[in-house]
């Protein structure tokens, strides 16, 4: 950031005389995708009406200084913005402030559209052209880069404006203006959208630490197509010649520089270099953006394997013990997760028995049941596969010439990725292979097998005992504490830890009736109405379509969760999220039962990114309704896409307290729990 | 003979001690219960020679502290369960903490409206288990180091209150008007400070009915010279508009981060709020507690009597309770001793002291 803070220097005055051919440096809100030669016209005729002194005159001239809150970007007129707010000296909001930085900002903006200030200030070439090579790439965004730049070359005077600009940035007397007026240049550039432009302002600022704010109100899209247009542009200069680089910097040495013809070269050959032969700029791009791409990929790895990188799914699918089929018709958001056509994978997998040799039978059975939806439920998954990668440590040998530590950690993975390829992982089963492994890699090297082997079985026990059964007993024990007598609980789908709970408030006597809500497909809900009821309790049986009439007598809601992610969403079935957000339109409480070994650190806003899909068959179906087969054949139309997801992210407005073995807390102190947890699992 | 009797019936001992340390001014309830009290256990009585001549009791000994009118409950808990150790004959760390857990218990469910009395006793106990005898090879030594801890106790306590006005006079701007509610002495000791830094304020008090803390806390003030203005506890919204903050003393903080006080401090947070005036609250880190109130009902209810003036109809009932909760989100920020907290740090230092 400080790089591209222009050095101030000695001026040269030579370069404030071209102030007039500013036309470009119309405001950002007007003259949208006008032809460069109109913009400039009225631009001109705008900075003309301008009173022509270097004062700020805001409301007069049709300059419309506000463009920086990003709300108001929606109206594209030039309407004059209200006067700059004068502050309450004693609140320092940030945005106040904020806002007063913008508008001094702004006005320097005029003050370059205007006659040469008097205070003569210039820059080296060095920040010139780096500038112009880094900060401003990224403003030609989507449109193209080739178009700017060859625009360079051939009207000079446009460099010559952001000279100019430099110039009376200084004179304006703060250091951030040199990059905006470059800005301006581009601005006028057609086909960048209102949006870009703001993209723009956020660069432009960089220097002012205003930038911050401005960039993070641009979209995702956006700063990545910024980004990507950054990383353009760096290759095409690397691919220029490293010989036009060096020069520029020696160069920028030289105050002496700063004489326009300079001035521009070395960004225009900059510029050229990779762009100019053809001629259309949207052509261009994609050459420009390809290598880029690649780079990308290869160094960051990607956590998650995205289901719409074909190249990655084939290289999957070589290596998948089980053969899949994609389902066809997915779901344009979430293509990136993976599906699989229902059905397929269990008789595939059930003939491969025996040609699986590295796959110990109980890992194979608790596969087999994880696919068949025989075992569901994070803490039922997650012991039932505790327990089975206990029987294949026990029967585990270290092949000759192998080490234990490398050689289990890598069948443990192997393992899982079987398992994986089953039903993907859920985070409670991440975080105990973690554990598991974390276990295997910190054993002591003298030990012997046979002692490393019983003491990861002994580990393994530990943890379902401490982590599972244990800590349930906790949250029954602190969930009772709120339930009192006369209370209407309610509960959706079947979570194991809300059915101990209400079993044992049962059991102490407390007086309470219970409202269970469900939802298609799995209709779990169902399964623990049948259990409460044979206890004896007190049960209102109703669908998710009824939440919002059934609300209003219930006075606690407990839930289960999946995952308690760090910044207090909670990851649970799908649903979850419209009980708890019901809940708190309602004002009733809502609690989430989870045990600490399901907490991630992962901070997740929305159930896209990661998720996962169901069968979309059972959607499409009701059972014992024969009639309703308007959806039979689906996958054949290639129009109609079904979703069924599997789990949602609550966000912790709507949940008012975590009950975990570590306590009852606030969704806020996830984080510290996160951190602790994660100690203790070093210290066991 | 049977250690002091449970507190009068409907009214809940912690109440009592408040009323008396603050001299609240009730009706005759409070010299009966006074005298009363003073009858059963000569206020000054040494425990020491008491406990010479009959069995100790953490009970007593706890009244004998709470009757101090400058030692917060809490430190009477703790100096409670300090002499608790000092007349313990136990010889291992184990007993004395058995012992001194069974002492703690009963502290507790002597009094289980006090939030105050059952976080210093956890405190102290948290305490006594981290100080585990390994340290001290000598079990004496671990003792008397013990007792020194708690003794010291009481000067920390006083400490926290002058560290809790240092940071929360930084917030009393020149020109500003305060509202505060219930009669605090952390908030009377900030209010101070910030005079003393001649810092220009005005204080609005409410009256705080119907124990007239309002009346108590802006004589204080008035005495020190600072502009105070007496508003009926219905008038908070009226004057929310000339108010720049709200500032609030807590008798305990919850691990939402947010507080139990005096009734009528979730109304005026909610006031605020909605008028987008910062709330703080000036409360020392030992009102910490595990608690963890849904709702207004979900805890324990501390009774008190209410005078109306005027004979009540018969059939009617009254809602007694003393003290109300307010959910974080309407909270800006809690002075203590640990530094300017928002709410939501309150369950971090909690997790941190109890786990």
């Amino acid at each position: 950031m400080d790089m591209r803070r222009p050095p101030r220097t000695v001026s040269d005055p030579k370069v404030r005389q071209v102030g007039f051919v500013t036309p470009s440096e119309a405001p950002p809100t007007r003259s949208l995708s006008d032809a460069p030669t109109t913009v400039a016209a009225a631009a001109s005729a705008a900075s003309a009406s301008s009173p022509p002194s270097g004062e700020i005159s805001l409301p007069g001239s049709s300059l419309s200084p506000v463009m920086i809150p990003p709300p108001r970007h929606a109206s594209s007129d030039g309407r004059p913005s209200a006067p700059v707010a004068v502050p309450n000296p004693a609140s320092s909001l940030r945005r106040e402030s904020l806002r007063i930085r913008v508008g001094s900002y702004n006005a320097s903006e005029v003050v370059l559209g205007t006659p040469p200030s008097a205070s003569p200030s210039s820059r080296t070439d060095n920040a010139a052209s780096e500038f112009s090579e880094e900060t401003m790439s990224p403003w030609h965004g989507k449109s193209g880069t080739a178009k700017v730049a060859s625009s360079f070359p051939g009207s000079s005077s446009e460099m010559i404006v952001m000279k100019t600009g430099v110039g009376g940035g200084g004179g304006a007397g703060s250091t951030p203006k040199s990059p905006l007026t470059t800005a301006s240049v581009v601005k006028t550039l057609p086909g960048i959208s209102e949006k870009e432009r703001e993209v723009l302002m956020g660069t432009q600022n960089d220097g002012a630490g205003v930038s911050k704010t401005l960039k993070e109100k641009t979209t995702k899209a956006e700063r990545r197509a910024l980004q990507e247009a950054q990383r353009a542009a760096k290759a095409a200069a690397k691919e220029a010649g490293a010989g036009v680089k060096p020069s520029a910097a020696s160069g920028s040495a030289v105050v002496a520089n700063t004489k326009q013809g300079k001035v521009v070269k070395p960004p225009s050959q900059k510029k050229d270099g990779p762009q100019i032969a053809p001629p259309s700029g949207s052509s261009e791009k994609k050459v420009v953006d390809r290598p880029p791409e690649k780079d990308r990929k290869k160094d960051v790895p990607a956590p998650r394997m995205q289901f719409d990188d074909k190249h990655r799914v084939e290289k999957a699918k070589r290596r998948a013990v089980v053969n899949q089929f994609e389902a066809k018709n997915r779901v344009e958001l979430f293509r990136h997760l993976p599906q699989y056509i229902h059905g397929t994978q269990l008789p595939d997998l059930e003939g491969k028995f025996f040609q699986l040799d590295p796959m110990h039978p109980s890992v194979y059975k608790v596969g087999l049941q994880y696919l068949s939806g025989q075992i569901s439920g994070g803490n039922a998954r997650c012991i039932a596969m505790l327990l089975a990668f206990r029987e294949a440590i026990r029967d585990y040998s270290t092949p000759p010439e192998k080490a234990l530590v490398r050689d289990l950690t890598a069948k443990i993975s192997s393992y899982v990725s079987f398992l994986i390829e089953c039903r993907p992982l859920s985070i409670s089963m991440g975080n105990t292979i973690k554990f598991l492994k974390n276990r295997i890699a910190k054993l002591p090297d003298t030990m012997s097998e046979s002692e490393a082997k019983s003491s990861l079985q002994s580990d393994i026990d530990r943890f379902i005992n401490e982590k599972i059964v244990i800590a349930d007993k906790v949250i029954i024990r602190h969930a009772v504490t709120k339930i009192r007598d006369g209370d209407v609980l309610l509960t959706y789908g079947l979570s194991s830890v809300v059915e101990m709970i209400l079993v044992y408030a049962h059991e102490v006597g407390k007086q309470f009736r219970v409202v269970i809500v469900d939802s298609r497909p799995k209709l779990e809900g169902q399964v623990l109405l049948h259990r409460l009821v044979a206890k004896g309790l007190n049960c209102t049986y109703t669908h998710i379509n009824a939440i919002s009439y059934i609300m209003h007598e219930v006075t606690r809601v407990f839930l289960g969760a999946a995952s308690v992610l760090s910044n207090g969403t909670v990851y649970s079935r799908v649903g979850t999220a419209c009980v708890a957000m019901v809940a708190n339109a309602f004002r009733v409480p809502v609690l989430i039962c989870c045990e600490a070994y399901k907490f991630h650190e992962r901070v997740q806003l929305d159930s896209i990114c990661s998720n996962e899909l169901g069968d979309p068959d059972v959607i499409s179906k009701v059972s014992g309704r024969q009639d309703l087969n308007h959806l039979d054949n689906w996958a054949d139309n290639e129009n109609l896409q079904l979703l069924n997801l599997s789990y949602d992210a609550t966000p912790s407005d709507y949940v008012s307290m975590i009950i975990t073995d570590y306590g009852m807390l606030p969704p806020s102190s996830v984080p510290v729990i996160v951190r602790e947890y994660r100690r203790e699992n070093l210290w066991i | 003979m049977e250690p002091s009797p449970k507190p009068n019936h409907g009214i809940s001992a912690y109440y009592q001690t408040r009323a008396e340390h603050h001299a609240i001014i009730s009706g005759d309830w409070l010299s009966q219960a006074q005298a009363a009290a003073a009858a059963g256990h000569p206020p000054e009585g040494p425990p020491a020679s008491a406990a010479a001549s009959k069995p100790f009791s953490v009970i007593d000994e706890f009244n004998h502290w709470r009757r101090k009118p400058d030692l917060a409950e809490a430190v009477a808990a703790i100096m409670a369960l300090v002499a608790g150790i000092r007349s313990s004959d136990a010889t291992t760390m184990m007993e004395l903490e058995i012992e001194l857990k069974k002492a703690s218990d009963a502290l507790k469910s002597w009094d289980t409206t006090s939030i105050s009395l059952s976080a210093g006793c956890d405190l102290f106990m948290r305490y006594v288990t981290r100080t585990s005898a390994l340290e001290y090879d000598d079990f004496h030594a671990a003792k008397l180091r013990l007792i020194e801890r708690g003794e010291k106790f009481g000067e920390i306590s006083l400490k926290a209150r002058r560290t809790i006005a240092m940071l929360g006079q930084d917030f009393i701007f020149d020109g500003c008007t305060i509202l505060v509610h219930g009669f605090s002495r952390v908030v009377l000791e900030v209010l101070k400070l910030a005079a003393s830094n001649r810092k220009l304020f005005r204080v609005f008090c409410t009256e705080g009915r119907p124990d007239k803390t309002g009346l108590r806390l802006s004589k204080e003030l008035a005495t020190l010279g600072i502009p105070v203005k007496l508003l009926i506890d219905s008038a908070v919204a009226y004057a929310m508009d000339e108010v720049d903050m709200v500032l609030v003393g807590a008798d305990g903080v919850v691990e939402s981060g947010g507080i139990i006080n005096m009734m009528g401090t979730y109304q005026t947070a909610l006031v605020a709020h909605s008028m987008n005036k910062p709330v703080y609250v000036a409360a020392e880190s030992y009102k910490f507690a595990r608690l963890y109130p849904l709702d207004q009902k979900d805890l324990e209810p501390a009774l008190r009597p209410i005078e109306f003036g005027v004979p009540i109809p018969a059939g009617v009932e009254i809602e007694k309770s003393a003290r109300d909760y307010t959910p974080p989100q309407y909270l800006t920020l809690l002075f203590t001793d640990l530094g300017v907290l928002t709410p939501s740090v309150v369950s971090d230092e909690l997790i941190q002291l109890y786990l």
